[in-house]
Order: structure tokens, then C-alpha cells, then sequence
């Protein structure tokens, strides 16, 4: 991510604090807990609220697969942001 | 009357609403200590791309109003609530997007305060800093008595007890900088509110066997002509459906509604942090395309309460069932989302209430401590003191947004009561800022005497609606209080002008549209961007695209 040549330039890409990354983690997470407890807890309540359906389990995979998608998404189009490179010597 | 609504979260639900909030308040951290330049840049002014601000844009209104007023709205009138999106949200986004945001990004006006006082001076400033500062402290007492509601939901509190824990949670979130983080935190709720909402709509549709079962359900419950969104008599409290179209259009669709969105500026700041003109007038109506989908998981969700919930099944046959409408999405969580998907909902839930009140506790705290005190009260103090007071305000507003919600408490319907406050406060303000805007010869008496008129005007006919003078149910006396605002405010205006001086035109540069530069209100490169990126042709697929989706409601 961090090229030298665009380093020197003054730019640089968002990285870790481009919000399509934070959506990916978050959501992702959210994806992953989701499926575990739509493995785990298969209990009669459980299906029945959803209509028989696994709701936890389904939910969980279209989370993964949408986190999926946003993190790819600033992989291939990252944000590039300025560095104030005088702000930086000041301090 | 003690309500029962409960919520069995489990240990799975609190940890997934802790991991969001920890995420929140890392990133309000690390704004406040400027840990990186990416951060940053997604916070400051004039530098994000038209998409990011798009969502921000209707994700700071998709809150108390948005989820918990318009599926009880949904509930209670059924199809009809569309219009709030189609008629009430959409034109006027792309108005703002096509006609007002050229001026405000290229004048630089950044508050409705400071364009009254550099135009009609401090008369009406005062006026709409007052009447500014009074309508956040009223609609936070909405978001809190929400949030106290789910508090109460969860954990079986009383409400005056949820209620006070509800505004300690606000304060610290304030305190703690998850304010600061704003644009960021509002992409990211948006997200968390989809993934809830969208698979309660999705497994409450099969429950009641798919969009066909649920048109028989309503039918057979007896409320067919709910299913339909025109002509909306149940909705606007006029027995004449000519009428009814003529109140929703008038009332909803152009006052109540452009004057939310042209002179919000909570909203329109979010288009100010773009990087050009183009995108700043695209924000707004990136934000339409996802805006009139968001009924979709909204108000259906409310209508399929009221065949899936007992209660609310019993509250539309007209019995009393120890819950209100305001009641009907989370009762529809409650009986649908297993423990999983249930800690997303109140994460979404309580992140959407909790950021919306902080942003009007702090939109009062800027107005009361820059625009009424350091203007009228105590002048050309250090800046220290003003933060001082502005942190006594924060505390203040907390408090008295506890009495507020307990005046929300009182309504069971909350659209009700906020389109009555959108009448008292917006319609007026909408009507001397267009007028403002558009005509030089306004004059500075005008300014404030317009606005006193017009919220007269509006509670007049709150009055009247309340005392039984007026007889409109439904949410018609908030669309004729905002209309009679709206045009009292344009006559007296118009009336006092005429024998008041007007400001010199050299004093208007920026201010008025005429007098305004052209070279300020449009962008250079416009011309270069692609279709997908150009604002009115964007304008124009959205308007389409709406305009479809009422006639297939219809």
C-alpha cells in the first residue's frame, strides 16, 4: 500500500481508517458471530421466530459475503489522501 | 398505563451492542487525539468523496423519526406513510441539491443563525436562534424518550429511571468524543441499521406468507385501503380525497419538507465536507436514490406488526393492549429476530437514538453559547469561557430534554407531535429564508416580524386543532399549521417591506441570489464529469425513479 513514490509526493492511501474498512470489520464481525450462533443454537425457539427458517445463519452469510465486497472495494479503489507534509515538520 | 413490551437479549446481543460501541468511541478517540492523517481527512472540511456524504447525508435523519415514527405511522395508516419519503423527503433533497446548494457552498453560509444575522441582522437572529435552540431541546426529548425506551425494553426499568440512565449514556457518549467522529460514525450506523432492518422486513414478510399473504392479512383484518397510498385521507385528516392530495402535496411535500431539508443544517454541513461544488450538489441526491428505498424496511415492517403482533392486532381493532404504535417495531424485533440478530437491532437501534440526540445537544450547545450568549449576553470573553458555557448548556439541555421526553411520553403516535413541531419551527424559518434568499427588497424588519407571524400562525392552528375548533385527525392539522406558517410568514413579510428600508444591495453579496456572483455559485469543471457524477442528471433518474415507484403504489 505504502509506495515510495507516492509517499514522497505528499500522498497516501486511507488505509486502516478508510470507513470501507471499518464498515468490512464491523460488519464482518457481526457476519461471523451471527453464523456461529445460527450453527450452534438450532433450538426449536429459535426457528420458530423466523419462521422455520435459520435466520442467524443467512444473515450472518450475506454480512460476510457484503463485508467482503467493501473491503475488496477499497482494495482496488483506494481513497488517496493528502499528508500535510508541513503541518507534520512543525510539530 | 404501564407498558410490557420486553426484549430477551442474551449474552450474544450485549457483547455484539459493546463491540459497536467500542468501535465508536475508539474512533471518537482517535479523532480528538489526531492520530492519523487518514482520519483526518474523513473529518475534515472539503475533502470527501460525493458517496460518503450521500449516505452521512440521510443517515443523520434516519433516526428516532425515521424508524420508530414511521413504522408506528406505518401501523397505524399503512401505505400512505410512503408519502413522507416519496413527497415529503425526495424533491425536496434534489431542491436542495439542484437549486440551494450551489449558494450555500459557494456563499459559505454555515449556519441558518449566521445567514439570518449577516442578512436581516440581529433582530431575526435572535428570533431563530431562540426558536433554533428551543425545537433541538424538543426534538432530543424525542430521541431520549426512544432511547429510554429500549432501555426499558431491555432491561424492564422504569421509564423515569431509563430515562435518566438514557441521558448519562448521551452525556458520557458526548464527553467521551463520539460526536467528533460524526460523518464517519453516521456512514457506519447506516450499515449497522440495514443489516438489522432488512432481515426483520425479509423474515416478517415469511412469516405471514410473502407480500401476498400479508396483502390478504390487511384485508382481511379489514384495512385494505390502507394498502394504498393515494389518496390518504386516514393520513391527512381530510374526508375529501381532493383535499387530502392538495394537504399532503402543499403541506407535506412542499413546506414541511423543503423546509427540513433547505434549512437543516445538520444536513447540508454533511455536503459542505465535499471536495467540489459538483460533489456537494451531489450529495443530496446520492442520498435520495437510498432514501426512497428506506420505506421499504421502515414502514412495511410497521404494517406487517399489525398482522403478526397481537397486541398491535389489538390496537388497530380498537381494544387497548398496554402498547402504542410507537411500539410496533420493536414488538415485531421481539417477536421475530432470534438472539444473534436481535443484538444488531439494538445496536442499530440505540446508535441511531443515542447519535441522534447528541447531535441536537450539541447543535443547542453551538447556538446557545456562540449565537444567544456571546451575542446578547456576554460579549468578547476568551474562548475558554464560551467552551465553559457551552459544557453548563450540554449539561443543561440534558436535563431539560428529560422533561421533553416526557412530553413526547404523552403522544402515541411520535409523527404526530414532531410534524406539529416541524410546523411551528421549520415552515416559518423556510418561508423568510427563500423569501430572503430570492428577493433584495426584503428589509430587516421584515426578517424577524415574518418569523414571529408565522410560528403564531402555527400554533394558532394547534390551538384550534387541539380545542376541537378544527376538526382534523390525523396528521392534517400539522400539514395546515405548517401552511398557514408558511404563507402568514410570506405576507407579513412582503407587508412590512413595503414601508421599512432595505438593506443596500453592496451589503447582500453572497447573501441574495441576484447579488450573489455567478462565478461563486457554479463549478468550473462541471462539465468534464461523467453522467454518473453529474448533479442534475442524477436529479433527474431519482425524480424518475420516484415517480415510478408512486405509481405502482398508488
Amino acid at each position: 500500500m505504502s509506495d515510495p513514490s507516492t509517499e514522497s509526493t505528499g500522498t497516501k492511501a486511507a488505509g486502516a481508517f478508510d470507513v470501507r474498512n471499518v464498515i468490512a470489520a464491523l460488519i464482518g464481525f457481526y457476519g461471523v458471530v451471527l453464523v456461529i450462533v445460527g450453527l450452534v443454537d438450532r433450538s426449536a425457539e429459535a426457528l420458530s421466530k423466523a419462521g422455520g427458517v435459520n435466520a442467524n445463519l443467512w444473515a450472518g452469510i450475506v454480512m460476510i459475503v457484503v463485508a467482503a465486497g467493501f473491503a475488496l472495494w477499497s482494495r482496488l479503489r483506494p481513497i488517496i489522501v493528502e499528508v500535510p507534509t508541513e503541518t507534520r515538520e512543525g510539530h | 398505563m404501564e407498558n410490557t413490551l420486553r426484549l430477551d437479549a442474551s449474552f450474544v446481543d450485549y457483547a455484539l451492542v459493546v463491540v459497536y460501541f467500542a468501535v465508536v468511541l475508539m474512533i471518537g478517540f482517535a479523532a480528538r487525539r489526531r492520530v492519523s492523517d487518514s482520519l483526518d481527512f474523513f473529518l475534515s472540511g472539503r475533502s470527501l468523496p460525493a458517496w460518503i456524504t450521500g449516505l452521512a447525508f440521510i443517515s443523520a435523519n434516519l433516526g428516532a423519526v425515521e424508524i420508530v415514527g414511521m413504522s408506528a405511522n406505518g401501523a397505524q395508516y399503512g401505505m400512505p406513510t410512503m408519502h413522507y419519503f416519496w413527497i415529503g423527503a425526495v424533491p425536496a433533497m434534489l431542491f436542495l441539491g439542484v437549486v440551494m446548494m450551489p449558494f450555500y457552498y459557494g456563499s459559505k453560509v454555515r449556519s441558518v443563525p449566521e445567514f439570518m444575522r449577516r442578512r436581516f441582522g440581529t433582530g431575526a437572529h435572535l428570533v431563530n436562534a431562540i426558536s433554533f435552540a428551543v425545537a433541538q431541546v424538543l426534538i432530543a426529548g424525542i430521541n431520549l424518550y426512544l432511547l429510554a425506551t429500549i432501555v426499558k425494553a431491555l432491561l424492564g426499568w422504569p421509564l423515569w429511571v431509563s430515562l435518566i440512565v438514557a441521558a448519562a449514556v448521551v452525556l458520557s457518549y458526548i464527553t467521551l468524543g463520539g460526536l467528533s467522529a460524526a460523518i464517519y460514525n453516521e456512514v457506519l450506523q447506516f450499515f449497522v441499521i440495514v443489516a438489522a432492518l432488512l432481515p426483520l422486513t425479509l423474515i416478517g414478510l415469511h412469516r405471514v406468507g410473502g407480500v401476498g399473504g400479508l396483502v390478504d392479512k390487511v384485508t382481511a383484518a379489514g384495512n385494505g385501503d390502507e394498502l394504498s397510498s393515494w389518496p390518504a385521507t386516514e393520513l391527512s385528516g381530510f374526508e375529501n380525497p381532493v383535499w387530502s392530495v392538495i394537504g399532503i402535496v402543499f403541506g407535506l411535500g412542499f413546506v414541511l419538507s423543503f423546509g427540513y431539508w433547505t434549512t437543516n443544517f445538520v444536513e447540508v454541513q454533511r455536503a459542505m465536507a465535499t471536495n467540489s461544488m459538483s460533489a456537494a450538489r451531489s450529495t443530496p441526491i446520492i442520498g435520495s436514490f437510498p432514501k426512497m428505498f428506506v420505506p421499504f424496511i421502515v414502514v412495511i415492517p410497521g404494517i406487517i406488526a399489525t398482522v403478526l403482533v397481537p397486541e398491535i392486532q389489538q390496537l388497530k381493532a380498537g381494544d387497548d393492549s398496554g402498547l402504542q404504535y410507537n411500539d410496533a417495531i420493536l414488538a415485531l424485533i421481539r417477536d421475530v429476530l432470534p438472539n444473534g440478530l436481535l443484538g444488531v437491532a439494538i445496536a442499530g437501534l440505540l446508535a441511531a437514538f443515542m447519535a441522534g440526540m447528541a447531535a441536537n445537544i450539541s447543535a443547542f450547545n453551538t447556538v446557545f453559547s456562540y449565537d444567544i450568549w456571546q451575542q446578547y449576553v456576554k460579549k468578547d470573553r476568551p474562548d475558554g469561557y464560551y467552551l465553559a458555557v457551552g459544557r453548563w448548556a450540554t449539561v443543561g439541555a440534558t436535563v431539560v430534554a428529560i422533561g421533553t421526553a416526557l412530553i413526547a411520553s404523552g403522544y402515541s403516535n411520535l409523527m404526530d407531535y414532531l410534524q406539529t413541531l416541524f410546523g411551528f419551527f421549520n415552515a416559518p424559518l423556510f418561508a423568510t429564508f427563500i423569501l430572503g434568499m430570492f428577493w433584495k427588497r426584503m428589509t430587516p424588519t421584515a426578517g424577524w416580524a415574518g418569523l414571529v407571524s408565522g410560528t403564531l400562525a402555527a400554533i394558532a392552528v394547534f390551538v384550534s386543532v387541539e380545542t376541537g375548533l378544527l376538526d382534523l385527525p390525523g396528521q392534517g392539522g400539522a400539514f395546515v399549521a405548517a401552511g398557514a406558517a408558511f404563507v402568514v410568514d410570506i405576507v407579513v413579510s412582503v407587508l412590512v417591506s413595503q414601508v421599512t428600508a432595505p438593506k443596500r444591495a453592496s451589503e447582500l453579496a453572497g447573501l441574495v441570489y441576484s447579488e450573489t456572483p455567478k462565478e461563486q455559485r457554479t463549478d468550473p469543471e462541471a462539465h468534464l464529469l461523467p453522467w454518473y457524477r453529474s448533479p442534475t442528471k442524477l436529479a433527474g433518474i431519482s425524480l424518475g425513479m420516484v415517480i415510478i415507484l408512486n405509481v405502482i403504489f398508488r
